[in-house]
């Protein structure tokens, strides 16, 4: 068991499986054909992202560096919290980018959904964490890893 | 944050609830980055990255939906992204059930809702707004509230504008407050370059595959580019901007850069030179080996990679009318070469509505392209490809953004031009 520390970008806490991409997470590239065809698992669609590429997503505590790609990424984020269909969390190994943070308070202020996002958690949580392994998101950005 | 007397009024209610967390979501947006105040936006006017009606997306038209209830609207016009639908653009009539009664069921109702919160005009879809035919090109040091990667990539970077990696929603939120959050690419510091790249190729790199490996390599951070002043001079001319306006866009695609700089050539590198490096910066060597090896590495997802090309997209982003001039001569002198009268590929060609209008009144220009077989359009390619159907599709492009986004399959635009023309250069 490892606890990491990072910054509270929105506040909560959850236990879930950890779904970990080592490269840029591309929101548009991941979500567009799961929330667009009602995909209950909502698999990620990223095919240029061996990581994840095909897995659920939906209830996972998504650990990534940043988000990239289309300016989309806040707009569809704030969609799939509007939806229900979100990850139980999204763990930031880096500083959270533009894009993802932009979702990420959306659903704070537009919604009820509850996704706890943790940011500069470093680049030794993302090496430690690994698919499979279960996350806890605990109040004030501590993120404690199961192996 | 410090807010101002005005702003922090909205953000207390004065304007209604919808405008107070409005304000409040630009000032948690703005506390995320550390921004100290929020900073007028300052350009003509806006860009959004929402174009689409999308049934999926009904949370978004419901919260736009509110805001105009509540008597919002934007408090600048703005230009939007293309739209996803053209009958001109070839589909099949399964194609077109699932365009029209299942995916942008909504197209109609939110171009409407587009309208009540601000469009510039019918003709403002458009990714590539600061075309000169459309008429949303801000000025340097201009603040914007925009979002469309590869818009904003070319406004920081080609037009010297200062506007961060918005999301879509948060741009709109921007422009109906009239003020942003003052951090990253609105300040200088944000504006330093992180890497250096040294372009070492023998021949003028590919502009899509340049930026896609600038964009995978130093992802969310600033490059400053050197090497390219023997291709694309020291002059922003039509040549250069159309360049960098497809080299931004794999850079935003593939990875996130917001801004680049171009050593002798864009308005900062021009101006301050080296001082925008910082100091440890990265360094990337790129050669004509690691382009290969960057196109190499892009995934085929066609069922058979054999497959004989059922459709090609060229202009994503859009063109300018200088690449529909420019393709039009290359694609008409291939054709002449191979004793063929049209491409052998159903072609599309996608440019802002108001540079069609200007392409159509070059009659002769315009009747040669038609003449070959080639459509032109205003449509996103992107949008279009967006469904599983075109997963089973054999699609062609030399765009690295709608090769990032969909099942198209990456080519260069001379392999494209030769594709199209009947030469076979699949393999």
């Amino acid at each position: 068991m490892k606890t990491f520390k990072g910054r509270v970008i929105c506040p909560g806490t959850c236990t879930a499986e950890a779904l970990v991409t080592h490269g840029g997470f591309n929101t548009l590239a991941s979500y567009q054909m799961a929330i667009m065809f009602g995909d209950k698992q909502v698999k990620c669609g990223d095919q240029s992202n061996p990581d994840i590429y095909k897995k659920p997503m939906i209830g996972k505590a998504l650990c990534l560096p940043l988000t990239i790609g289309s300016t989309t990424g806040g707009m569809i984020l704030y969609t799939v919290c509007s939806l229900g269909k979100q990850p139980a969390c999204m763990l930031f190994s880096e500083s959270i980018d533009s894009l993802a943070a932009s979702g990420a308070i959306l659903s704070s202020v537009w919604t009820d959904a509850s996704m706890p996002v943790i940011d500069r958690l470093g680049h030794e949580f993302l090496e430690c964490v690994k698919t499979g392994m279960k996350v806890t998101v605990g109040e004030g950005g501590e993120v404690t890893v199961d192996d | 944050m410090q807010l101002t007397k005005e702003q922090q009024a909205l953000l207390d209610g004065e304007r209604g609830e919808e405008m107070s967390k409005i304000v409040k979501t630009l000032v948690m947006y703005g506390d995320a980055f550390g921004a100290e105040r929020m900073v007028p936006v300052t350009s003509k006017y806006g860009h959004t990255v929402i174009s689409f009606g999308l049934k999926v997306m009904k949370p978004v038209y419901q919260l736009y939906q509110q805001l105009i209830d509540a008597g919002i609207s934007s408090a600048q016009e703005f230009s939007a992204d293309p739209k996803p639908l053209d009958p001109n653009v070839p589909s099949s009539l399964i194609e077109n059930i699932v365009f029209n009664k299942i995916m942008y069921t909504e197209q109609e109702s939110y171009e409407k809702q587009l309208k009540k919160l601000g469009l510039m005009n019918d003709d403002a879809y458009t990714c590539a707004c600061y075309q000169d035919e459309v008429g949303n090109k801000p000025g340097r040091g201009e603040i914007l509230s925009w979002a469309e990667s590869s818009a904003v990539v070319y406004a920081n970077s080609v037009l010297g504008a200062r506007c961060n990696r918005n999301s879509g929603i948060i741009e709109m939120f921007g422009s109906i407050a009239g003020f942003v959050p003052e951090f990253g690419l609105l300040t200088d510091e944000g504006r330093k370059a992180d890497w250096v790249v040294e372009v070492r190729c023998e021949n003028k790199p590919e502009a899509q595959l340049l930026g896609s490996a600038i964009g995978m390599k130093v992802m969310d951070a600033v490059p400053y580019v050197k090497g390219m002043e023997k291709w694309l001079g020291t002059e922003l001319d039509d040549a250069a901007c159309t360049y960098l306006k497809d080299f931004g866009a794999a850079t935003a695609s593939n990875g996130a850069v917001g801004l680049y700089h171009i050593a002798g050539l864009t308005p900062e590198a021009k101006d301050l030179g080296e001082s925008l490096i910082k100091e440890g910066a990265q360094v990337y060597v790129i050669d004509d080996a690691e382009l290969k090896r960057v196109q190499e590495s892009y995934p085929v997802i066609w069922k058979d990679r054999n497959a004989k090309p059922q459709l090609c997209f060229a202009g994503c982003p859009q063109m300018t009318l200088k690449q529909l001039h420019d393709w039009t001569d290359i694609l008409e002198a291939k054709l002449k070469a191979n004793g063929l009268g049209k491409v052998t590929v159903p072609t599309v060609f996608t440019a802002p509505p108001a540079v069609i209008k200007a392409w159509e009144k070059d009659v002769i220009y315009a009747q040669r392209l038609h003449s070959m077989g080639v459509v032109v359009s205003d449509i996103c390619p992107l949008m279009y490809m967006n469904n599983p159907l075109c997963k089973k599709k054999a699609v062609i492009t030399c765009s690295n953004k709608l090769r990032t986004y969909t099942s198209a399959r990456f080519y260069t635009e001379g392999e494209i031009q030769d594709i199209i023309t009947g030469k076979e250069a699949a393999k």
